[in-house]
């Protein structure tokens, strides 16, 4: 079922490539775009996450919110969802992100909380100058939710 | 895939007959159209046919055309050439027009010009009430443009003329002058410069199926104007430079086709225009037509769809074969929500989520139609992973 679901956006990528030429965004970007991972597209159930967060305003064309699910023993990312009102960026930028965390059995929250949005643009293969902005409201959710997160279970927070 | 070319606002493709009227003045007339001999005498004869056909379309006399490299120099030298010739003051323009208006002014109100920005009401149109109180002893320049680019508004152009008249009369005839951009009405909507009473009017070719980076600015005899670029005494001096004889060969084909086509052409295109509005409407929930349905150009669709964000709407549609915009193109690189749809009264989240479709001649009825069936299902999968 996944990898029927991959193989689409190669073929979009073809077609839309050869009629197209160049795309101003990277071809990651354009993936991610057109198929986002970790869209939550249900309301959550109670219990179903540990934490939630927000950030942005419908005025300036962007609204994310994040939910995370955290193993407490060894503060792993088990599950991140999220979703978003905004530009190819910020959907793209998001989607990277919630892969970044959650692949390889999950980052733990300290490694997440070092990611930039530098590191993300990385993994995309650039982004063009003007809508670097765009990039960092994951990073800015994801804030969010981990301060959701540790108000929820203050024990787990980092001492200061 | 085949592709739907649903943005004519931002530019056309080049019409056969354009092209073809072009061809000779590459490479077989190629002359300076300043010089006495036989080449150049070529060239200064298609320029005086050109300047003497798109004098006569627009009723006007073959001097009072100044050929440019475009709409934005053709506003830029309105705006610029009567504000500096005429030094200081006071400038009337509104809230929507094009950024080659908008931003020249904002130049000017650094150089100490005053300048009024009139409100347009929910439809996009200003209010000549308004523009009679604006008026004042210090005034020199009214620029409003003829059709809006976004939202296909178009504006009371005679009235407004006759307001600025009537002020004029009062005062003695004073010198106010009254420029238009009629870049995006030049296809559809009636161009003859007496009848519109405008003093300055700007054209351009790009979107009228003609080549990029040519266009004209009507100056009504009398009118001084300062240059912007200085150079040699090509244009009366007011617009020097080597004459671009195969684009304003051009110019004068597409503008001839485009005036001799546009009432038919617009029966058409208004039918498509309302089938299209009608049933977005109808099919997508919470969307909205910004402006007036009557009062807009025939080619014009600027909806606005709740939730789903501008461009990533374009991207999705991009990738069913389909090619449309938000707003200004100019404006697409632009974190900014756009100036005309605020200017509505809407709010900066309904801005970020409009989308204008523009029809064009080669637009039918099966275009639509695919249009209609894919929109739905995009729109269903954007309010999906949408936050709001």
């Amino acid at each position: 079922m996944i990898k029927k679901r991959l193989r689409k956006p190669a073929q979009v990528l073809a077609t839309a490539s050869a009629s197209g030429g160049e795309w101003i965004y990277s071809k990651t970007v354009k993936e991610h775009f057109f198929h986002p991972r970790n869209i939550l597209l249900k309301e959550p159930k109670k219990g179903e996450f540990d934490a939630e967060g927000a950030v942005g305003n419908p005025a300036c064309g962007d609204v994310m919110k994040m939910w995370i699910k955290v193993e407490p023993k060894t503060q792993r990312i088990k599950k991140l969802k999220w979703r978003s009102f905004g530009c190819a960026t910020a959907i793209a930028s998001t989607s990277m992100f919630s892969q970044m965390v959650t692949e390889y059995g999950g980052m733990t929250l300290e490694d997440a909380l070092r990611l930039t949005p530098q590191d993300i643009m990385k993994r995309l293969g650039g982004l063009p100058p003007y809508k670097v902005h765009c990039s960092v409201l994951a990073d800015q959710a994801f804030k969010s939710t981990i301060e959701n997160y540790f108000q929820k279970f203050p024990e787990e927070a980092p001492a200061k | 895939m085949n592709r739907i070319y649903l943005d004519h606002a931002a530019t056309t493709y080049i019409d056969d007959a354009v092209k073809a009227a072009m061809e000779p003045y590459w490479q077989n007339k190629f002359g300076n159209a300043s010089t006495i001999y036989k080449e150049g005498c070529d060239a200064r004869s298609a320029l005086n046919a050109a300047r003497k056909n798109i004098a006569s379309l627009i009723g006007a006399n073959p001097d009072e055309i100044i050929f440019t490299n475009g709409g934005t120099e053709s506003d830029n030298l309105a705006i610029f050439g009567i504000a500096r010739q005429y030094k200081g003051g006071h400038i009337i323009t509104s809230k929507i027009e094009h950024h080659a208006v908008l931003n020249s002014c904002k130049v000017l109100e650094k150089e100490n010009f005053k300048v009024t920005y009139l409100d347009v009401d929910k439809n996009g149109i200003i209010d000549l009430k308004e523009l009679k109180k604006s008026l004042c002893k210090d005034t020199i320049l009214i620029s409003i443009m003829y059709a809006n680019n976004e939202i296909g508004a178009i504006q009371p152009i005679k009235e407004i003329a006759k307001v600025i008249r009537d002020y004029k009369i009062k005062n003695k005839n004073k010198k106010i002058y009254f420029h238009t951009d009629a870049i995006q009405a030049a296809g559809y909507l009636d161009l003859n410069v007496e009848r519109l009473g405008v003093d300055l009017m700007s054209v351009n070719a790009s979107k009228i199926y003609g080549p990029k980076g040519v266009g004209f600015l009507y100056a009504r005899r009398g009118i001084k104007l300062l240059p912007i670029i200085y150079g040699g005494g090509q244009e009366k001096g007011i617009r020097p430079g080597t004459e671009n004889i195969p684009s304003i060969v051009g110019l004068d084909k597409a503008f001839e086709i485009a005036q001799k086509m546009r009432e038919k052409e617009s029966k058409r295109v208004v039918s498509l225009r309302d089938y299209l509005i009608k049933n977005i409407l109808k099919i997508i929930p919470d969307s909205s037509l910004n402006g007036n349905q009557a009062l807009r150009l025939p080619n014009n669709v600027n909806v606005t769809i709740k939730n789903v964000e501008g461009e990533s709407l374009i991207l999705y549609l991009d990738a069913r074969g389909i090619a449309c915009s938000t707003g200004s193109a100019c404006t697409s690189q632009d974190l900014e929500p756009s100036h005309v749809i605020t200017a509505l009264g809407k709010s900066r989240e309904d801005a970020h989520c409009s989308i204008r479709f523009t029809l064009g001649r080669k637009t039918t009825k099966a275009d639509m139609d695919y249009l209609l069936k894919v929109l739905p299902g995009i729109v269903k999968k954007l309010r999906n992973i949408s936050a709001i």
